[in-house]
């Protein structure tokens, strides 16, 4: 077993690389422990998912666990575990992403399969019935809860046009009409170098990785993604509204304002902005929404829980590459109706708009986002994560370029994406009402 | 823990391994640091021997009541001065509970360390209760209550820890008790528990992150050297959980999607010498890549459910084994046939020399992982502490999982997951019969 004597502290620069075949690599030596950490992100998600089609991306990804031409079904377990490692995939609006992390001795292992997933995935006809039924157990065990049912909703409510609409695990019939060859003819078009980053943080040397990469990644031929096609979502022009009535004991309050993109410019105010009103939450995928935000001090927190209304405030707004949503949901404690809540909210709301923030709110969030980029580094998973996903949604720099920029938001900024952003016409409203 | 013992201060280092540094202040607190270069930050993680063992009959969830609001004000500050201070750092104090211990833990930035240690001990040693405090959480804990009837998860493995234990037993009953419970509540329940519990002599602190060891346990030392308390009183032997035969329960929650199967066995203590053989047993079974033996056969070959998995907690007292599943509603018996006939195959036959060694393999090279981050770090060296398995666990483990025979796992195996003593319970939208 590798020890954990403390190792000298050192974390490289960012080396950026692009093979002939369009293959994005990106490395990074950090030497606190030791290992090492694959990623490979590919530019497709379930907004570039067509009608009849909705959830393919993410059932691709499930498919890609099975076997491949140089790698057995039945061997695909025991590659990285025999490394200790630990392996996975997700898939979301914008991108489809694998990882490994294991001990560094593990690397051209890692490195192998995620070239093997590029170009040689099996789709078995009987392995793709299987997963058809697992795919539906986990649409079905998301629909157990209440709050994703209401995210689901107001969503595709909120959003009429942009592939942004339809959940990342797609909708019930498509998953039961969907064939094997829609799935490999996504795996074949999309799975190509010249839409994937590769990323590697770890003890790892740059120079002896890009020699590993180049020798399993280099003789895997590009092909042309094709035109995609994307609606933009016209703007919207009134306050739209939903409300599930199911049986259930808890009520749910969630608004959606329509928000920018990463590079917008809007996005830093915006992110700032939900800090003031929710505690800052930081701009990891993975890591930010798991630890819960500094918010005792934050204006919702104070508004909502502190007065009993609520029992949980949480805002988010996620980093994409289009426009998406920033939401703010909430959990109506036992017995208070959801009228209250939803006036109290919009309450709050409306004296941002009207008032902006204080100097001192906004130093307070410039604060806690800061200590947020920095905690959000303690892990190469995480510190590999962030790379890869700036780089499908943006570039990975914009990150690396982040904590400089909050500095340089203003109160104006701020008090005008409020105004703007948070605009009665540009919002959605949804209510989960348990019928008991 | 020794209570009475001088200021020993003491740091003891290991060779290898993680080699924390160690202190035991005069009034019994236990100080563990570690310093790490990873990110300018530090975590800090407390415990207190203050779990949900020590909840009084008639006053289940005090405990957890004490964990939602300890932090909301002490007899030196309001609950909004401790708010503003720690949010302007941009740390987040989380509080949480578990059978033996309540736990305070949160990561600032290497600069912030001895103004937030000071406003934790402080949240340790002199919580309030305020009457309005304790009436605001009532209301988010009944929530949260109401939430749980409602997560069909959550309404599977407390049915089944009811059945397993008895209610009279600590580990039969919800952590954030009942509505009737949680409405008999009051200040003077939370303070109580807190000056029975919340001692120098149960607390243990763990530091890890870009601060020198011996930085650490000075300022430790400061924030806690002048706090007494008298020892926490053990609480008495609870009952022995009822004999098991093949029993269940079907809980229908007919507003949901699918179904969610809890089914286990009440399995060991962590002091158990065969604890070892169990781990090793639990990984093959339900652990070891996609969910072991069982995510082998029911997600990968039968396509019937997105998780499955078993999970051992074995604590202070012999914990439950627990296999968790989520499968259409049509699926639940064929589910629970597959359980029933993989835990009797390993039973009988136990696992096999390839499966030892995979899984041995696998348990002694993902510690690195394990103690990555600070947290990480922070919360094996509270582990370590509560169950006194030493500062070089870490070093020793290895061995003491490779020592372990084919035959040994065997034994756990049939001892620990005969399917006719099995405990079933099933939720969701489901109304046919028991499996």
């Amino acid at each position: 077993m590798a020890t954990l004597e403390h190792m000298p502290e050192s974390a490289s620069a960012v080396r950026e690389e692009v093979l002939d075949n369009g293959l994005h690599v990106l490395i990074q030596s950090v030497h606190t422990a030791p290992l090492a950490t694959v990623w490979c992100w590919y530019g497709v998600g379930s907004k570039d998912e067509t009608p009849g089609l909705t959830g393919v991306s993410h059932w691709v990804e499930h498919m890609n666990f099975k076997g491949t031409t140089n790698i057995p079904r039945e061997q695909v377990k025991g590659i990285i575990e025999k490394y200790g490692g630990y392996w996975n995939g997700y898939t979301w609006i914008d991108q489809t992403t694998y990882t490994e992390t294991a001990t560094r001795d593990a690397l051209d292992h890692m490195l192998f399969i995620e070239a093997e997933r590029m170009h040689g995935c099996l789709y078995d006809p009987a392995d793709c019935e299987s997963e058809r039924t697992v795919i539906i157990s986990e649409l079905q065990g998301g629909e157990n809860d209440p709050e994703q049912l209401l995210d689901q909703e107001l969503t595709a409510t909120a959003f009429r046009a942009h592939g942004y609409r339809h959940p990342t695990i797609g909708w019930l019939s498509d998953l039961q009409t969907m064939t094997r060859d829609d799935l490999h003819g996504h795996y074949k078009r999309f799975y190509v170098p010249n839409n994937a980053t590769l990323v590697v943080v770890g003890d790892v040397e740059p120079s002896d990785v890009m020699r590993r990469v180049a020798s399993h990644f280099g003789t895997i031929q590009p092909a042309e993604v094709g035109r995609r096609r994307q609606t933009l979502e016209p703007e919207q022009l009134g306050e739209r509204r939903l409300t599930i009535s199911k049986e259930g004991t808890t009520a749910y309050l969630k608004i959606g304002f329509h928000a920018p993109e990463v590079t917008g410019r809007d996005f830093l105010p915006l992110l700032l902005l939900d800090a003031v009103l929710t505690g800052a939450k930081g701009v990891n995928l993975m890591a930010s929404f798991r630890t819960p935000p500094p918010q005792r001090s934050a204006r919702l927190y104070h508004a909502l829980v502190d007065t009993g209304l609520a029992s949980a405030v949480n805002g988010a707004l996620a980093p994409t590459a289009e426009p998406y949503l920033y939401t703010i949901a909430m959990t109506a404690t036992d017995g208070t109706p959801l009228a209250r809540l939803e006036e109290a909210a919009l309450g709050e709301i409306d004296r941002v708009r009207a008032g902006g923030v204080t100097p001192q709110e906004l130093r307070k969030a410039k604060n806690q986002l800061r200590a947020r980029l920095v905690f959000e580094g303690d892990s190469i998973t995480n510190i590999a994560h962030q790379l890869g996903f700036f780089e499908t949604i943006a570039s990975w720099q914009w990150l690396s370029s982040m904590g400089q920029s909050i500095e340089s938001v203003t109160l104006e900024d701020v008090g005008a994406v409020a105004a703007e952003r948070l605009r009665a016409a540009s919002r959605t409203i949804g209510c989960f009402e348990p019928v008991r | 823990m020794n209570p009475g013992a001088v200021d020993q201060a003491r740091t003891e280092s290991r060779p290898r391994g993680l080699a924390p540094a160690r202190a035991v202040l005069a009034s019994g607190a236990t100080i563990m640091a570690k310093e790490t270069r990873t990110t300018p930050a530090v975590t800090l993680h407390a415990n207190l021997r203050g779990g949900t063992a020590g909840d009084p009959d008639g006053q289940e969830g005090v405990a957890h009541f004490v964990s939602r609001t300890i932090d909301r004000g002490t007899e030196r500050q309001s609950a909004d001065a401790i708010a503003e201070q720690l949010d302007s750092r941009g740390v987040t104090l989380s509080t949480s509970v578990g059978r033996h211990v309540l736990s305070l833990a949160c990561t600032c930035l290497a600069q912030d360390f001895e103004d937030v240690l000071t406003i934790v001990a402080d949240v340790i040693m002199r919580p309030t209760f305020a009457a309005a405090e304790v009436d605001r959480r009532r209301g988010e804990i009944v929530t949260l209550i109401r939430q749980d009837q409602d997560n069909p998860a959550m309404v599977a493995v407390e049915g089944l820890n009811a059945m397993l234990y008895g209610e009279g037993h600590p580990y039969g009953r919800r952590v954030r008790g009942t509505l009737d419970s949680v409405e008999r509540i009051d200040g003077h329940a939370l303070r109580r528990f807190h000056a029975g519990h919340c001692v120098p002599s149960s607390l243990s602190l763990a530091f890890v992150g870009d601060i020198q060891a011996d930085r650490a346990i000075d300022a430790a030392r400061s924030a806690f050297g002048a706090w007494t308390g008298a020892p926490v009183l053990e609480a008495g032997t609870p009952p022995a959980p009822p004999p098991a035969g093949r029993r269940g329960r079907v809980i229908p929650m007919m507003n949901k999607s699918q179904a969610d199967i809890a089914y286990g066995f009440v399995a060991i203590a962590r002091s158990d010498p065969a604890y070892y053989a169990y781990v090793l047993m639990n990984n093959i079974l339900g652990q070891y890549s996609l969910g072991g033996r069982l995510g082998d056969r029911i997600r990968e070959q039968q396509g019937m459910a997105y998780y499955v998995f078993s999970a051992l907690e074995a604590s202070l007292m012999p914990g439950p084994l627990v296999i968790r599943a989520g499968v259409s509603p049509s699926n639940v018996m064929k589910a629970v046939a597959t359980i029933d006939a993989e835990l009797a195959r390993l039973a009988t036959e136990g696992p096999t020399e390839q499966e030892m060694g995979e899984s041995t393999q696998y348990l002694i090279g993902s510690m690195p992982r394990t103690l990555e981050t600070n947290m990480g770090i922070a919360s094996y060296l509270q582990m370590v502490e509560l169950f006194g398995l030493g500062l070089d666990y870490d070093v020793r483990f290895p061995d003491l999982l490779s020592a372990v025979t084919r035959d040994e796992v065997h034994d756990a195996a049939r001892h620990a997951i005969d399917p006719a003593r099995a405990t079933v319970v099933v939720t969701g939208p489901y109304e046919g019969p028991l499996p």
